[in-house]
């Protein structure tokens, strides 16, 4: 049997509090800081892509299928300094705020009911269930014989797309709300809206911020399909309306450039809006890494 | 000394709660006195129903038997005039910094104007040491300063009493020993009155004034002990009073069903 080590000497480090005098921060290289940002590298993917699709529709030569990224961009300038653009696009806009902004207050108003009792809850699951499979575009001709032509259809429409996805995500987070949380804000003797504003909201600001992501996606994608169909009767003439008739003209780089700008539209609100959104609030509060 | 009447009552408690397939008795029957400045101690296994205890003083649980009175008062509701301190790290709001934390139920349940309530949230998060930290979030704090904080955030509020529910109980045994030090020594400041749930005997010993011990399932009275602190031994038994909770606690061990919940 080995025998434990007999004598083995005691020691401790004399001075081991003093400063250092070896390398203990050292700046990053260009590269390594160009490579750890995030934007920097959407950026690189975003060229590869415009670069990709520069040398396809090159090689096909076929405008009238696929214009190239040049004369796409090229239309997409043309179009914004004389086609009006851009008012196209402030007018979705506008109509898309408001069926965003309407969605979002009943959502919040359903999971507040939600959170409160039981009958609320089960109200919530089965509308959910009922109309969120529902296309919403599907109601686009049933609100145009209710609220007639004009916007207040398309309003309608975006409500739908809007409302039940972010009451699904914002009921979810309600009820992941961990039990000590709700016991503290009991505590403080806060109930009803106080409570559900001051405690609820911003436990479940995760699954909110999901909520109104996906929602917006939804919003936006009904908004030009919406328009696509049914762009001059509503009304609106928005973005969708814009790439029907440049379609019908056979403008095909107008066609391109008005899609480009529904994703260019969308890249910016998630990018930016929704970016430092969820850096000044989740990110900041360490709730999402 | 003339006889006070009790800050809180507790009187003949029955609690119980409904599991999907039971319903379960927690505490059955159990009574106690707390006196303004006590520190009071409910002590027993896991399982004895002492958190359940106290959260029906929190007003979380209504007792399907006997009464719980605060200063005369029936307790109904959660409030502000008895705030808790749970074992959990996540008590504090985690999108509020740590002033904010301490001063968001002295605007929202006190009323007071913002500026007076970080002026007070201050004091009292100089009282654990944190001025430093005061403009941190929780999630950058570790475990004892998350404590310290939800301490903080209660001293600040000048409840009736301080609820107190296992809050070191997650804490490594360095930081707890440095935790139960820095209580009393806040208690020695401000008098104020805890009553303080752990099922360490160490704990009880060291912090209680007043020890109540439970037995489980449910959780009955077994008897209330005195402690100065120091785990003196009795003149009568000998016995240090550590030892003599020990016994009272697992009297009848042979039973191998308590000793499971032990």
């Amino acid at each position: 049997m080995p025998n434990v080590e007999p004598s083995r000497p005691e020691f401790v480090t004399p001075g081991i509090d003093q400063p250092m005098a070896a390398v203990i921060e050292k700046p990053l290289t260009l590269a390594e800081r160009l490579y750890g940002s995030a934007f920097a590298r959407k950026l690189a993917i975003l060229a590869l892509l415009c670069a990709v699709w520069q040398i396809y529709a090159a090689s096909l030569d076929n405008p009238l299928l696929l214009p190239s990224f040049t004369a796409t961009a090229k239309a997409l300038f043309q179009a914004i300094l004389s086609g009006g653009l851009l008012a196209r696009a402030a007018l979705s806009l506008k109509v898309l705020l408001m069926g965003y902004a309407a969605g979002l207050a009943l959502a919040m108003l359903l999971s507040a009911f939600a959170v409160s009792s039981r009958i609320g809850s089960d109200l919530l699951e089965t509308l959910t269930a009922m109309f969120n499979p529902l296309p919403s575009i599907a109601l686009l001709p049933i609100a145009l014989l209710w609220f007639g032509l004009g916007n207040g259809s398309t309003v309608f429409v975006l409500i739908h797309s809007v409302l039940w996805p972010v009451a699904l995500n914002t009921h979810a987070g309600f009820t992941a709300v961990s039990s000590t949380l709700r016991m503290v804000g009991r505590n403080y003797g806060l109930r009803g809206p106080r409570y559900v504003a001051r405690i609820l909201v911003p436990a479940a600001f995760p699954s909110i911020l999901a909520g109104l992501k996906i929602g917006w996606a939804f919003a936006w994608r009904t908004l030009i399909a919406a328009e696509l169909i049914f762009g001059v009767t509503s009304g609106s003439g928005g973005l969708g309306w814009f790439i029907f008739e440049r379609k019908n003209d056979l403008d095909i780089p107008a066609v391109f450039a008005g899609l480009a700008s529904v994703i260019i539209i969308g890249l910016l609100v998630e990018n930016g809006i929704f970016r430092n959104l969820e850096a000044a609030t989740v990110r900041k509060w360490g709730m999402q890494h | 000394m003339a006889e006070t009447p009790p800050l809180l009552e507790v009187d003949g408690v029955t609690l119980q709660y409904k599991t999907p397939h039971h319903l379960l008795t927690a505490i059955y029957r159990v009574g106690f006195k707390v006196h303004a400045a006590d520190r009071f101690v409910l002590l027993g296994p896991s399982g004895c129903g002492k958190s359940t205890l106290l959260k029906a003083v929190g007003g979380y649980l209504a007792p399907v038997e006997g009464s719980i009175r605060l200063k005369g008062q029936v307790i109904r509701s959660p409030g502000p005039d008895r705030i808790m301190v749970f074992q959990e790290f996540d008590q504090l709001l985690p999108w509020k910094s740590v002033k904010e934390n301490v001063a968001f139920p002295l605007a929202a349940a006190r009323g007071l104007p913002s500026r007076q309530a970080r002026d007070k949230a201050m004091q009292a998060i100089a009282k654990v040491n944190l001025t430093q930290f005061a403009d941190n979030y929780p999630h950058t704090l570790s475990g004892g300063m998350k404590q310290r904080v939800a301490i903080a955030r209660a001293l600040a509020m000048e409840p009736d009493i301080l609820l107190m529910d296992e809050p070191f109980a997650a804490l490594d045994a360095l930081t707890r020993q440095r935790m139960q030090e820095e209580l009393l020594q806040l208690w020695e400041g401000t008098r104020f009155t805890v009553l303080f749930v752990t099922h360490s005997i160490p704990e009880a010993v060291k912090l209680g004034r007043r020890i109540l011990l439970l037995s489980p399932l449910p959780g009955r009275v077994r008897a209330e002990l005195n402690s100065d602190g120091t785990d003196a031994a009795d003149r009568e038994s000998g016995l240090k009073l550590s030892e003599r909770i020990h016994r009272i606690l697992f009297a009848d061990a042979s039973a191998p069903s308590e000793v499971a919940y032990a």
